[in-house]
């Protein structure tokens, strides 16, 4: 089977990700679409990995995964503690980092 | 073991007292750290003595050894060994160093008994020893520096070694700063000796420069030259650079015996000694050594001859010898000053020890205005004294006549315009013996004063109160102050060694070389200066007891003037000065020396300072600093509008950024 189907469709899931990312304004979404990016990378790296017939590439997304998870687990705490906070949850209105 | 390993030994006995004293002074009794510091100059002494006897058991030409412990830096083909050189010279300083110092300890050990700082003291006191050591031992320029530097430091703490007294530590830091200028003429000249010849060890050095130093290059050797002369004037208190060592008189008497009389003033004479073939390839900076001593031998004797402080005079005829021996190197008669330099050290160190047995006695009152009939009060001290001063104004058969008469035929014998230094010696040799009987015969006869009266009366030291002899000012005994008690010579059975054997060694010391007879320091130096043509010439025997005839013609004569001055017509002296008064003035204010430098050069850099705080600082190191601002401050406003904390801005930002380097790579891939 050709690899490019495989790449074709990753490339597809980031790029549904990171328009998620540029232009939803809740953050519990954005952290969605962020997984979606993380996924298609990891897609391509299996790939790539059955291509070459080795398991470097497995291992990566293994890395990756554990990666995720922990992001998941701050960006998720961050809205939680918005949310206590009864912040409105908009990207878009925090921008207190504006130099 | 060989003439180094002795050497070595020689440096480590006084470090080691040192650094014991100082780090165990808390719980080291009074008495065993000035046993300490004793024996450990003792054991450098004897060091010294084997080192010269391992010299001589080897053949004249043979006779120097340089020796290196590890190198202590290598940089770009500019390499430093933390070595020694032992030659004739050097062990000679050792002996002279370390033979005198050890009679100052001893000396101090009873002097400074009730002082508060009995342990700071004598840790200084060994610590100066060392860099003294150091200085005459050190194998390249860059060691001597070191050395150097350290006996400026050393000079520094002992002279300001009451620190709660505030002339002494102003004087400490003059002595420092003048010493700091000597530095810097002297890391110049090893910088030019670095950059001409590419090695700094003393042997390499005078084995090339004969070939680099040809006629074309000649100014370069004279440059260096006067370079190392700056750096012996300010260590030896040679004009213009003087004006310390008077005030270094603030010291603890043993301090200025032991500075001022066998150690630190002299280390310039080596200097020159030990750089002598550079000297010999620049005869222009010789005659500037040499002129430089003349005129200050000359102006030092007039300064003795008006002033009054008792320790002030034996200071400025310290300078006026070291003068002599200026001479001496600068038209090479190098043995000649080195002998004067030996018994110079004898008879200095012996009158700055009986005046601090007179100072005791007085309670710590320095004038000799105030001082009479000390001949009856204290018959040793009086000795001593007497036998100083006839070495130091050269009477017949003492030492200092063979040294300084020595130096004087030499400048007859290469004659020419040397007769100057003749002359001018000659004159220097007549107020020599006017400065030293002045003392004797203003203190010595005469009914005691009050405190002489005291001490026959009642066999004890007048307790004055503790002033500070130049302000009066009234100080307490605590740290850091002279102690509370006094001790002289009579009662004290230290100082009485100290100075029972320096003054055996001025009568005497001088028959080591005797025209004709024994000429040890001659034959000794020899080797050390085997290349030089100048050593090699000697005036006949019986032209050198000529010229010892004439300096003891001039020395009794100066005497019985003296004598006529201040005994027979004791009007006489007052009436020369209000006739001369103007020349009195000027002798009297130590020529202006303090004056003139601040006029020459304390002003000047002050009126300097002044303008460049109000034009420089204001403009260009102010507007450098708000400048650098300014941009800084422009760049941030200029960027942070990118700053807009929308985190989706911030994306696409990245996004085109990765966009953008990957297609610059596809892009050039195909």
């Amino acid at each position: 089977m050709a690899i490019e189907w495989y790449l074709v469709l990753s490339a597809l899931l980031f790029s549904v990700g990171f328009t998620g990312v540029l232009i939803r304004r809740n953050p519990v979404v954005v952290l969605l679409c962020l997984e979606l990016m993380l996924s298609a990378g990891a897609l391509a790296l299996i790939s790539f990995s059955r291509l070459h017939g080795d398991g470097d590439g497995q291992v990566f997304v293994l890395m990756v995964l554990v990666v995720a998870a922990c992001e998941v687990v701050v960006g998720l705490g961050l809205v939680v503690a918005m949310f206590r906070r009864r912040i409105a949850l908009d990207v878009d209105e925090m921008k207190e980092l504006r130099g | 073991m060989n003439a180094a390993s002795w050497g070595w030994l020689v440096l480590l006995f006084p470090l080691f007292g040192s650094l014991l004293i100082g780090s165990t002074y808390r719980v080291l009794p009074a008495r065993t750290a000035g046993l300490v510091g004793i024996g450990a100059i003792a054991a450098a002494f004897f060091c010294g003595v084997a080192a010269l006897i391992s010299l001589q058991g080897e053949p004249a030409e043979s006779r120097h050894v340089a020796d290196s412990l590890w190198q202590y830096a290598s940089v770009g083909g500019f390499e430093i060994d933390l070595g020694i050189y032992v030659d004739p010279l050097s062990v000679f300083m050792v002996l002279v160093v370390t033979g005198v110092s050890t009679m100052i300890h001893v000396y101090s050990y009873s002097y400074m008994k009730s002082d508060e700082g009995y342990h700071r003291f004598f840790s200084y006191l060994n610590f100066f020893v060392f860099s003294m050591l150091l200085l005459v031992l050190a194998g390249n320029y860059v060691l001597l520096i070191v050395g150097w530097a350290f006996v400026g430091f050393a000079s520094y703490a002992l002279i300001s070694f009451w620190y709660r007294r505030e002339t002494a530590t102003k004087a400490g830091m003059k002595a420092f700063v003048i010493n700091v200028v000597g530095d810097i003429g002297l890391v110049l000249a090893a910088i030019l000796i670095f950059r001409e010849l590419g090695v700094v060890d003393y042997e390499a050095v005078f084995e090339k420069a004969p070939e680099v130093f040809t006629t074309t290059n000649e100014w370069t050797a004279v440059a260096i030259c006067l370079l190392l002369l700056v750096g012996a004037f300010a260590k030896s208190a040679q004009m213009p650079f003087h004006t310390w060592l008077a005030d270094a008189m603030e010291g603890p008497t043993p301090v200025s015996a032991l500075i001022h009389a066998a150690t630190m003033v002299t280390a310039g004479v080596y200097l020159i000694g030990r750089s002598y073939p550079l000297f010999e390839l620049a005869p222009a900076a010789s005659d500037v050594a040499a002129i430089g001593g003349l005129v200050t031998l000359l102006v030092a004797g007039t300064i003795a001859i008006a002033v009054t402080d008792l320790k002030r005079i034996i200071a400025y005829s310290t300078m006026s010898q070291i003068g002599y021996m200026f001479v001496g190197v600068g038209i090479g008669a190098y043995s000649a000053g080195f002998f004067h330099l030996m018994t110079h050290a004898f008879f200095k160190a012996l009158l700055f020890m009986a005046a601090g047995s007179v100072i005791a006695a007085m309670a710590n009152m320095q004038n000799t205005d105030r001082m009479k009939g000390f001949y009856k009060a204290m018959p040793f001290t009086a000795a001593m004294l007497i036998i100083g001063a006839l070495a130091l104004s050269a009477f017949p058969f003492t030492s200092g006549w063979f040294s300084k008469d020595e130096i004087l035929d030499f400048a007859a014998f290469r004659g020419g315009w040397y007769e100057v230094f003749v002359i001018g010696g000659y004159i220097g040799a007549f107020m020599t013996a006017i400065y030293s009987f002045r003392i004797i015969f203003r203190i010595l006869p005469g009914p005691p004063c009050e405190e002489a009266q005291h001490l026959i009366d009642t066999g004890h030291v007048v307790h004055g109160e503790p002033v500070n002899p130049h302000t009066g000012e009234h100080e307490d005994t605590e740290v850091g102050y002279p102690g509370s008690e006094h001790h002289i010579a009579e009662q004290a059975r230290g100082m009485k060694i100290g100075m029972s054997v320096l003054g055996f060694l001025a009568l005497f010391g001088g028959l080591v070389q005797v025209p004709g007879v024994t000429e040890v320091i001659t034959h000794f130096l020899e080797p050390t200066f085997e290349d030089s043509p100048l050593a090699a010439m000697h005036p006949s025997t019986s032209e050198a007891w000529k010229g010892l005839a004439k300096g003891g013609i001039i020395s009794v004569a100066g005497i019985a003037f003296t004598w006529l001055l201040y005994i027979r017509r004791p009007d006489l002296p007052g009436m020369f000065r209000r006739r001369f008064k103007p020349v009195y003035t000027l002798c009297v204010n130590l020529w202006y020396g303090d004056q003139v430098i601040d006029f020459l050069i304390v002003r000047p850099f002050k009126a300097l300072g002044r303008f460049a705080d109000r034009a420089v600082e204001p403009f260009v190191v102010g507007g450098l600093t708000n400048g650098t601002i300014a941009v800084v401050r422009s760049a941030g406003d200029a960027v942070r509008d990118m700053q807009t904390g929308m985190l989706r801005g911030y994306a696409v930002l990245m996004l085109s950024g990765i966009v953008g380097i990957a297609l610059y790579f596809l892009i050039r891939s195909i």
